[in-house]
């Protein structure tokens, strides 16, 4: 496990901001994601019934979900699929290890899965010597920089060109400056061809889990996850058990609404329905619990459980944009990472749902209508009466309440506030007062409106006549 | 129709002209409207802070001032969404949860219990509409752009009469001012970018004003705009629709 | 007592009390257009290509005409033998490296998205429309289906090892976003909408 020091989301972002020209063009272009998210929302004339019906679907996975992974299992084990639990992150990449180790192989091809980067397999891998490389174009690039995926769907989402043509440069040998997409990305095809003919072992991620019939299903738009596993001996895939859907038929849901949530695209360009290893190889399945059977326990965040890692909350999230997904420190960032992640950690997480104005986009744009930003307002109180929130702000919240329940107090603290306002600027305008960094104070009224009621209301003036 | 008057804290404080247009439009359009001296603040900037259970003092002390009215009007549509969603008092539930429902933001009180659909006015100018979030998202005054849904907008419908106004349609309709309570402070840096970058999407569209029906939205870009030195200036949409002469 | 049985016991104390529904699907998939018109549309729109054809001599003619038939072009389809290699299923699927062109016929087609349904015993080899530069897959006009809710409906309860639906070549824009067609898989696909 990584012991870097966490740097708060404020922070982070606060850091994040002083580029400007650098924000305004991450901010242009994950808002031209979600852009393009509305564009096929628009077209179909059944969107919202479809965000109704997964969401419900997903109601009935998670209120059943028990024998939902019975079933599965049992189904999955019938075609011929390993199947394995993990109760944590670290018992998933024990049981990662041990297969690679079975089969003495002693390097792996891996698909996008965030599932892996929750749990640090790469991390963990490398350190027993296993040689891990990540195929997907975006991850290989993080992986190349030594820096995580900032964003769920776009992992490379905060690089642009020119890093990315530094780093092939450094790491594939191509030419320096060059920062044509179409030559680096056939840069990469060449390098990570290699890789899927020689690579007997490959790992990738699940979509979604049948119960009914046992096959698990991987979406990529690179074909990467499909070039890996068909040229292993052994495949294994790893999932946290909230990734099931009951039966097929589910999947057209579901799978007309992934793709348009992400990126815009009708659909993925590969949707692969695992079900029977080739003969004489191995598919396993990982199923990982790792925090999540504690927020299925948890009402007010169980919802959380449904998310289809879409991104679409992190393309809407005004927020997200003009911060990034690194500082949020976790492998799923934005609001959805934002509830997520304080059920695995409160104290580490406490800042994240924090990170948040309350707007209410990403709960409207997600998919399956997990209602993130209610969730959002849920957490904050949790976290405060867990007593992870600065003494100081408890105070001056005490201090808050009190003024605001006792109308006196309440007008005392209003004039004398507007007085020292409006008399001793200097007191209010300076480097202490965070707002006056880069606002201006309002301007201070002659009276307030009660002081103007009680002199002009018509229910005043009739009170005098009395 | 008894209708008690619910003004903003910082409207109370800061922005009084916005609380007397309030007061004299619902008067100009038959209501008798009350203004309880007691009232403080709803509680929201303690409860979206996680301090919710610090709120009993102020929803015992809203719930006294505005028992008997028929409905209860404010030109804020985050402070209504609060009390819609969070007003509670374990000793008199019941009082509590009838209040829930007599609480009205000022535009939709007007279009949907007073049933008008516009007003008489006259505003010259090239204006902006801030579409303030938990007004739009939460009490849906209008709708969202993240939906597949037919458009509506209970405050530009009211909008339509306004002699001379020109309403300008802007590059990103609906996205959030950055205020966000004490996230103005505790996440300063996203909070000004985001402020700034609604006021740029405004001046790009050069607008003489911006309005909208959340003071707090107004305050927060008004700070930023009067930073810039900047022509543009704010206005609460009650002053809009107050501005003709009774 | 071993993962398993401690993740399952603590997923059937946490879960919720009582199951909710399954909705009805039946409700989805009415979206009435015109179903050749739009699957050619969506399918051009997400870089492929498609050209209508009366048959198998008209694919023949096709492939000579745009393909080089000096380098590798491999199929499962008996009538194209004249330009593409069969009995390649029980090959190595590495040996498959060199291959120019994977030319396969699809079950049918989604016109929403411009999908086509391929499962292993269409496929000959599961890696054989990965591995190779180029992919042609031929499908049925009258196969072709409107939504995926249809496509679902038609797969049924189809016993596969591996199935796949294949939507355009393969792509990325994970370089600042700009669209490069051919990432691992396929640089470029035509769809043959047969008669």
């Amino acid at each position: 496990m990584s012991s870097k020091k966490i740097i708060e989301h404020s922070e982070a972002a606060t850091q994040f901001n002083k580029d400007v020209e650098r924000v305004n063009w991450h901010d242009e272009t994950l808002w031209f994601v979600r852009e393009k998210r509305d564009k096929a929302a628009y077209q179909m004339q059944d969107w919202e019934l479809l965000r109704e019906t997964a969401s419900k679907i997903k109601n009935n996975v998670l209120s059943n979900i028990h024998d939902y992974l019975v079933e599965f299992e049992e189904n999955a084990q019938k075609n011929g699929i390993i199947v394995h639990w993990a109760a944590d992150a670290k018992e998933h990449n024990e049981i990662v290890h041990s297969i690679m180790v079975k089969h003495g192989v002693k390097q792996m091809v891996k698909s996008k899965s965030m599932l892996t980067e929750e749990c640090h397999l790469n991390e963990y891998l490398t350190e027993k010597g296993i040689d891990v490389i990540d195929s997907d174009l975006g991850e290989r690039i993080v992986q190349l920089r030594k820096e995580p995926p900032s964003h769920i769907v776009l992992p490379a989402i905060h690089l642009k060109k020119e890093d990315v043509s530094e780093t092939f440069h450094e790491h594939l040998g191509t030419d320096k400056g060059n920062i044509d997409p179409q030559y680096l990305t056939e840069a990469a095809r060449i390098h990570l061809r290699d890789t899927f003919l020689t690579r007997r072992a490959a790992l990738t991620g699940v979509n979604f889990a049948i119960a009914s019939t046992g096959e698990f299903v991987v979406c990529t738009n690179e074909g990467n996850a499909d070039m890996g596993a068909h040229l292993a001996d052994v495949h294994i895939a790893c999932m946290g058990f909230e990734k099931l859907i009951p039966q097929r038929k589910h999947l057209g849901v579901f799978l007309r609404l992934l793709a348009r949530s992400a990126t815009g695209q009708p659909i993925t360009t590969f949707s692969s329905h695992f079900k029977k290893p080739r003969d004489g190889k191995e598919i396993h399945i990982v199923i990982v619990d790792n925090g999540r059977s504690t927020q299925l326990g948890r009402e007010d965040f169980r919802n959380s459980l449904k998310c289809i890692r879409c991104g679409a909350c992190m393309n809407t999230c005004p927020v997200y944009r003009r911060s990034g997904g690194h500082s949020y420190h976790n492998a799923v960032a934005g609001p959805i990472g934002a509830i997520l992640a304080p059920n695995l950690d409160m104290s580490k997480n406490a800042d994240l749902p924090f990170a948040s104005t309350l707007c209410g986009s990403c709960t409207n744009v997600c998919p399956v209508k997990i209602d993130i930003h209610d969730q959002l307002y849920k957490w904050r109180q949790v976290l405060v009466k867990e007593g992870h929130t600065p003494a100081v702000k408890t105070a001056a919240m005490k201090t808050m309440a009190t003024v605001l329940a006792n109308p006196t107090i309440f007008n005392i603290a209003g004039k004398s506030g507007r007085f020292v306002m409006k008399n001793i600027p200097g007191l209010v305008n300076n480097k202490m007062n965070k707002w006056y960094d880069q606002r201006e104070m309002p301007d201070v009224p002659e009276e307030s409106f009660r002081e103007w009621y009680k002199k002009n209301s018509r229910e005043s003036k009739a009170k005098k006549d009395e | 129709m008894k209708v008690g008057l619910f003004i903003p804290c910082y409207v109370d404080q800061f922005y009084p002209k916005v609380a007397i247009a309030t007061y004299e439009l619902l008067q100009k359009l038959g209501c008798d409207v009350h203004f309880p001296m007691g009232q403080t603040c709803c509680g929201q900037p303690m409860a979206n802070s996680g301090y919710a259970h610090l709120t009993k003092g102020c929803d015992a002390n809203f719930i006294a001032n505005f028992t008997g009215f028929d409905y209860i009007v404010c030109p804020s549509g985050s402070c209504v969404l609060h009390v819609k969603d969070h007003l509670h008092d374990e000793k008199q539930e019941e009082l509590a949860s009838e209040m829930r429902k007599k609480v009205f933001e000022l535009t939709e009180f007007i279009t949907d219990i007073l049933k008008i659909d516009h007003i008489d006015g006259s505003f010259p100018f090239r204006v902006g509409m801030h579409v303030s979030c938990h007004g739009q998202r939460g009490l849906h005054l209008s709708q969202m752009t993240e939906l597949n849904a037919p458009f509506f907008s209970k405050p530009e419908q009211l909008l339509h009469n306004i002699k001379g106004l020109d309403l300008v349609s802007l590059s990103r309709k609906d996205e959030c001012c950055g205020f966000g309570g004490t996230f103005c402070v505790t996440e300063e840096a996203v909070s000004v970018k985001m402020g700034q970058d609604r006021v740029k999407d405004h001046e790009n569209h050069q607008v003489d004003y911006i309005t909208g029906g959340d003071m707090s939205c107004l305050m927060h870009l008004e700070g930023i705009l009067k930073r810039q030195k900047s022509h543009v200036k704010t206005i609460h949409i009650a002053e809009i629709l107050n501005s003709l002469e009774n | 007592m071993s993962s398993k049985a401690e993740i399952l016991k603590k997923i059937k104390q946490n879960q919720p009390a009582f199951v909710t529904e399954l909705p009805d699907l039946k409700v989805l998939g009415s979206e009435d257009f015109d179903v050749l018109q739009t699957y050619k549309t969506v399918l051009k729109n997400i870089g492929g290509d498609s050209v209508e054809v009366a048959d198998y001599q008209d694919i023949i003619q096709y492939i000579k005409t745009n393909y080089d038939v000096e380098k590798r072009i491999i199929t499962t389809i008996p009538e194209l033998s004249e330009i593409a290699k069969l009995n390649w299923e029980n090959d190595d699927p590495h040996s498959l490296e060199n291959v120019e062109l994977t030319i396969v016929k699809a079950h049918f087609g989604v016109a929403e998205n411009s999908a086509l349904w391929v499962t292993d015993d269409v496929l000959g080899q599961r890696v054989s429309p990965f591995i190779a530069q180029y992919l042609a897959i031929i499908v049925h006009k009258k196969d072709l289906l409107a939504t995926m809710h249809q496509a679902y409906e038609k797969i049924g309860n189809q016993e596969y090892g591996f199935g796949t639906f294949i939507a355009g070549p393969s792509k990325t824009a994970d370089i600042e976003q700009s669209l490069v067609l051919g990432a691992h898989g396929a640089r470029g696909l035509i769809v043959f909408l047969l008669d």
